[in-house]
């Protein structure tokens, strides 16, 4: 059979097999689904560990609360990345949506490493309290991240790694962003790397799997 | 011009789309008006086909191919491979359908697949020809020192066949496994390995191509 009486062929053959599909909802759309279950997290820990604690670090040191926006800024952002880079003919400059909220995250957060220098008597986390945070930013970023490769199974991104990449940061962002809510301490250098520490291995792990999960449409 | 109003249209992306939209598309029926150009008509075709519009998903399909074969073509793939990523390429739009926008650019979605596909089929031609002897150098290492007999011979045939069945793509390998030796009817082929029986019939296709070129050497 010549390629072009192949190519009708096929073309004849699927035409056959077509049955109606259902849409894939908007990234937007999506998004909002994911932010729900971000938002009923974040609802359960205000329930168990009331808002007074966090409104009054946040009123101490701004900076505190600036770094925050910028981690929910960076959730949102590249949860819709995710789910954008997940359609097809999207530009993958999207990618760079997260960077703006990545920014005034990290800088925020940076400014409290000089608390020690400006205000001693503050209370600095310890090494084992630093890794109360480690902990807790995985273990908030594994469902997090399950849920959106769940939402994004009927996707079909093109670009499988970058899309993974955004998922972990959206999954460590909206992490880091519940851990504002019980917070013990503020932030300082030892923390600081901490949080880092914790975000880089949550997209590198997504990076590493995720890109091989999100690939079955192209199999 | 619809996809001038897109988000994809207002990053830049128009100066890739025109150059498409000047292909005519090879459909005889329902040609475009003048007031509704053939990405228009694509995008509305490609709507109803979702809707299980089986006329409309054929004449889609069709006239996507001039538009995959350029895509193809954008990436280097050699003119005798086109064909191959035409075939891979609807596959796909079959598979991932459902998340064509129909707001959006049809050219951009499919554009977006076959350069993907066009990519996959660079890659995958690389890796055989780095894997694959060379017939002289294969001469050399496995000569025939025993071709006194024609039952040696046909055995020799048959370790020869075996050995080229062995490097095909496994998606090949399995329609000639199938169809070929096994002899099960490709409903029964595709119960077996869970494919479509389009997509057997276009891997078998291929297999038989690659196997008359490496034995005969005319492609």
């Amino acid at each position: 059979m010549s390629e072009p009486r192949l190519t009708e062929s096929l073309i004849q053959s699927l035409g056959e097999q077509l049955t109606p599909v259902r849409r894939l909802p908007s990234p937007w759309l999506r998004t909002l689904g994911w932010l729900l279950a971000v938002a009923a997290i974040a609802a359960w820990l205000l329930a168990h560990y009331g808002i007074t604690h966090m409104l009054q670090r946040w009123s101490g040191q701004p900076d505190i609360a600036l770094a925050g926006i910028g981690a929910v800024i960076t959730a949102v952002c590249a949860a819709w990345a995710a789910f954008s880079l997940g359609v097809p003919g999207r530009p993958a400059r999207w990618a760079w949506l997260p960077l703006p909220g990545l920014l005034l995250w990290i800088g925020a957060s940076g400014v409290g490493c000089l608390r020690v220098w400006v205000a001693p008597a503050t209370h600095i986390a310890s090494l084992h309290e630093a890794n109360d945070c480690l902990v807790f930013i995985i273990s908030f970023s594994v469902p997090l991240s399950v849920l959106l490769i769940w939402l994004l199974r009927r996707a079909c991104p093109l670009r499988p790694v970058l899309t993974a990449v955004m998922i972990g940061l959206a999954s460590a962002a909206a992490s880091a962003s519940l851990l504002e809510i019980c917070h013990a301490f503020d932030a300082a250098a030892t923390d600081l790397m901490m949080h880092a520490l914790a975000v880089a291995i949550v997209v590198a792990a997504n990076a590493a799997m995720g890109g091989r999960l999100l690939q079955p449409a192209l199999k | 011009m619809q996809h001038s109003l897109t988000i994809a249209g207002a990053l830049g992306l128009d100066s890739v789309l025109p150059a498409w939209a000047r292909i005519d598309p090879a459909v005889t029926d329902d040609t475009p008006t003048a007031s509704e150009s053939p990405e228009r008509q694509r995008a509305a075709w490609m709507a109803a086909a979702q809707e299980g519009n089986k006329g409309a998903y054929e004449r889609v399909l069709a006239s996507s191919v001039p538009l995959i074969r350029t895509a193809a073509r954008r990436q280097g793939v050699a003119l005798d491979q086109v064909d191959d990523v035409v075939q891979e390429t609807l596959l796909t739009v079959h598979r991932v359908r459902h998340t064509y926008d129909p707001s959006r650019s049809y050219d951009a979605w499919l554009s977006a697949i076959a350069s993907r596909r066009a990519i996959d089929a660079l890659r995958s031609h690389g890796r055989r020809g780095r894997h694959e002897l060379h017939d002289e150098r294969a001469v050399d290492l496995h000569p025939d020192v025993d071709d006194a007999t024609a039952a040696t011979e046909r055995e020799q045939d048959a370790r020869r066949l075996r050995e080229a069945i062995a490097t095909l793509p496994p998606g090949q390998r399995e329609a000639i496994e199938q169809l070929g030796l096994k002899e099960h009817s490709l409903a029964e082929a595709a119960e077996h390995t869970g494919r479509q029986p389009g997509a057997l019939k276009v891997n078998l296709h291929r297999a038989l191509k690659a196997l008359r070129t490496r034995f005969h050497g005319d492609p």
